[in-house]
């Protein structure tokens, strides 16, 4: 599995910009489900049929990563850029990023008068090694991903962009153990979450689906001086309860409570304060649906070093798997 | 003179009050189309029938609302009180004469002379509350027989061109108009083309919001004017777009990632009919391109913009071979866009 956490974290695609990152998912999914096809704005929607007992459920993991786009090439070839997502400027200093045409860049701001503090981002720029606007290869409008190599150490996995290609690989690995569900499932792998979870709304308009569960990291608090939160690594899969943009179905929760104690699963409750998920587009989208979201403890979630368990990623797939093979009575 | 710019910026709609424009649009256009209605938020919807040769639907949008201000509540004195309508730097509303309610009584937002400004005050931006609409009227209910609460009131700027330049209010967003009009004055397409002309855009795309549900195009493309900065600067920046450097392409915007697919068959279709174009600098800003895409299960869409200077101001200034431009591009773009360009391959 870490080689397929490695292919698609180390992958570019930047939101509205996913198109090599549904070519590299398209055939690791296609041969666990019955038909797939890609809606209007770029999400690859994969369908498993049920016995026509169950319920209609969509899954959502989002193929896109946090970004920058350029807005200015300066005289002497560097780059002014603007965010694409949430982009921190602390995150930046020294990191590199990739546009679509491979040409890689060195991030660094103008002169800092006080070290103690950082600028904010319209004083950052990116090198790419031009020496004029004339032979920069990237020009205003162009978008690029961060560069960092996965790594995995003892449980532990690095990346840029766990934040959700980690949620891209529960989803195919579920699928992928899913011998049979009574249940129409339809996994999405959805684009431009990072900018207001654009893409799982039309997705969801498309399917209207009774069930929707979104496949997404969530902060922890287990880190030093961290914002009080209940949820560490390697403690098992969070079940949200809550975040900034929805409350989770009740009667969804405890079913996915009550999968993972049957099976074992160790599990965690998730109350997030800031941030939301695909999950708050798939419950207001159309007439409704009951939505929840299982989540993928992470820590230095938008930095260059997303970092996650893989227990944790087991327990998702287990619990997912658990979730789908069986009812759902809401 | 282009009088169907003088014309639409001359005429009076401000968010949710655009009948008089979307009337002087319709009349411009029903020879042209097929079919055309009102919807019921007011966006005026046509239907330009295709010669067959393809089975794409399109849709154009382009928003008929203008920034302006309402009247909330009267003085003694019998000046009126106001709120804006869309977003406005309120150092662009002293002094300037305004057209209020449906007669178009003539006002002017009141400001106190340099002369009585004490040196604090020369300084300070005067809030929208503690301004006026000046009508004349003697006292409070000679105001009240002239004016009601929740009439509109619009400035007042008479259309002039110099050289290539054209001067007037609300090119944001009639010289959008004015380009989907002539779109629909110009022969059939391959496919069926949806004209949209849509209401309330300044106060949040609420229009858009609604307008392309019965269509379900398979694109979309959006004619607005955007925001030009191009005054001279010191430091090494870009103007997000300047005047007489061609339409401005959009890429991304706070509301929108515009369809790479069909940003990059814009581009290239501009190169290869010499049209010049400019790629609007990504970042703030919102048009109606983010409703519109978002409808449904998706639309996908891009955004055309003729540059303006001095948007949200009573008097904005466009280039008119811009503008020219940005009617040559998007047409080009309409008669050669194909399955291919829209359609993804399940
Ligand atoms: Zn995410
Ligand atoms: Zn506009």
């Amino acid at each position: 599995m870490n080689e397929l956490i490695k292919k698609l974290t180390e992958a570019y695609g930047p939101s509205g910009f996913e198109d090599g990152m549904r070519d590299l998912i398209r055939p690791e999914i296609e041969p666990y489900v019955d038909e797939i096809s890609v809606d209007a704005m770029g999400n690859l929607i994969a369908v498993k049929k049920g016995d026509g007992s169950g319920l209609k459920v969509m899954l959502a993991a989002h193929m896109d990563e946090i970004g920058v786009m350029v807005s200015h090439v300066t005289k002497e070839g560097f780059l002014r850029f603007t965010n694409i997502g949430g982009v921190y400027p602390h995150t930046l200093m020294g990191g590199r990023v990739q546009f679509a045409n491979g040409t890689i860049g060195v991030v660094h701001s103008d002169r800092l008068t006080d070290r103690g503090k950082i600028h904010p981002l319209n004083k950052f720029f990116i090198d790419v090694g031009a020496t004029s606007r004339e032979d920069c290869p990237v020009g205003v409008g162009d978008a690029a991903g961060f560069v960092r190599p996965f790594i995995a150490q003892g449980s532990r996995l690095t990346a840029k962009s766990m934040d959700d290609r980690i949620g891209c690989v529960v989803a195919i690995e579920a699928m992928k153990k899913l011998a049979s569900t009574p249940h129409d499932v339809y996994c999405v792998f959805s684009v431009q979450e990072e900018v207001g979870t654009r893409g799982a709304m039309v997705s969801a308009n498309g399917i209207s689906p009774d069930v929707g569960i979104a496949l997404d990291v969530t902060g922890v608090g287990d880190v030093p001086e961290a914002r009080p939160m209940d949820v560490s690594l390697g403690k098992g899969a969070a079940i949200k309860v809550k975040d900034a943009g929805m409350i989770a179905h009740v009667g969804l929760v405890k079913v996915m409570k009550q999968r993972a104690e049957e099976a074992n699963i160790p599990y965690q409750l998730e109350v997030l304060e800031g941030g939301s998920t695909d999950a708050r587009s798939i419950q207001i989208s159309n007439a409704g649906s009951a939505a929840g979201c299982i989540s993928i403890p992470c820590r230095y979630v938008h930095s260059p070093s997303e970092t996650v368990d893989a227990r944790d990623v087991e327990a998702s797939i287990n619990l997912l798997v658990e979730i789908l093979s069986k009812p759902i009575a809401l | 003179m282009n009088e169907l710019l003088k014309n639409l910026t001359e005429a009076v709609g401000v968010s949710g009050d655009e009948k008089e424009v979307r009337l002087l649009i319709r009349d411009l256009i029903a020879k042209h189309v097929d079919e055309w209605h009102v919807d019921t938020m007011g966006n005026l919807i046509a239907l330009k029938k295709g010669t067959g040769a393809s089975d794409l639907c399109v849709l154009v949008d382009a928003h008929m609302d203008e920034v302006g201000l309402m009247v909330v509540d009267y003085d003694s004195n019998g000046t009126l009180k106001f709120e804006g309508v869309g977003g406005f730097d309120n150092r662009a509303l002293l002094g300037k004469p305004v057209q209020v309610g449906p007669k178009k009584l003539a006002g002017v937002i009141g400001a106190r002379p340099i002369h009585l400004l004490k040196a604090s005050q020369r300084n300070s931006v005067v809030k929208m509350d503690a301004m006026r609409i000046d009508i004349g009227a003697k006292d409070k209910d000679a105001a009240k027989s002239k004016v009601k609460v929740g009439d509109r009131a619009a400035f007042v700027t008479e259309y002039e061109e110099i050289g290539p330049t054209a001067i007037g209010k609300a090119f944001d967003n009639r010289a959008g108009c004015a380009a989907l009009v002539e779109l629909l004055q110009a022969e059939p397409y391959p496919f069926d083309l949806y004209a949209t002309f849509t209401v309330q855009e300044e106060v949040g795309l609420r229009g858009a919001e609604v307008v392309a549900y019965g269509i379900k195009p398979d694109a979309a493309f959006i004619l607005e004017s955007t925001p030009a900065y191009d005054m001279p600067t010191k430091d090494d920046v870009s103007p997000n777009v300047a005047l007489g450097k061609g339409p401005s392409i959009y890429v991304m915007d706070r509301g929108t990632i515009q369809d790479p697919r069909l940003v990059s068959f814009i581009t290239k279709t501009a190169v290869a009919h010499n049209i010049p174009f400019q790629i609007r600098q990504p970042g703030g800003g919102g048009t109606n391109t983010s409703a519109i895409q978002r409808t449904g299960s998706g639309i996908p869409a891009a955004t055309i913009a003729v540059p303006g200077r001095y948007a949200h101001t009573p008097a904005m200034m466009i280039n008119l071979d811009d503008y020219a431009n940005v009617v040559k591009l998007a047409e080009t773009v309409l008669r050669n866009l194909t399955p291919d360009t829209v359609k993804r391959n399940a």
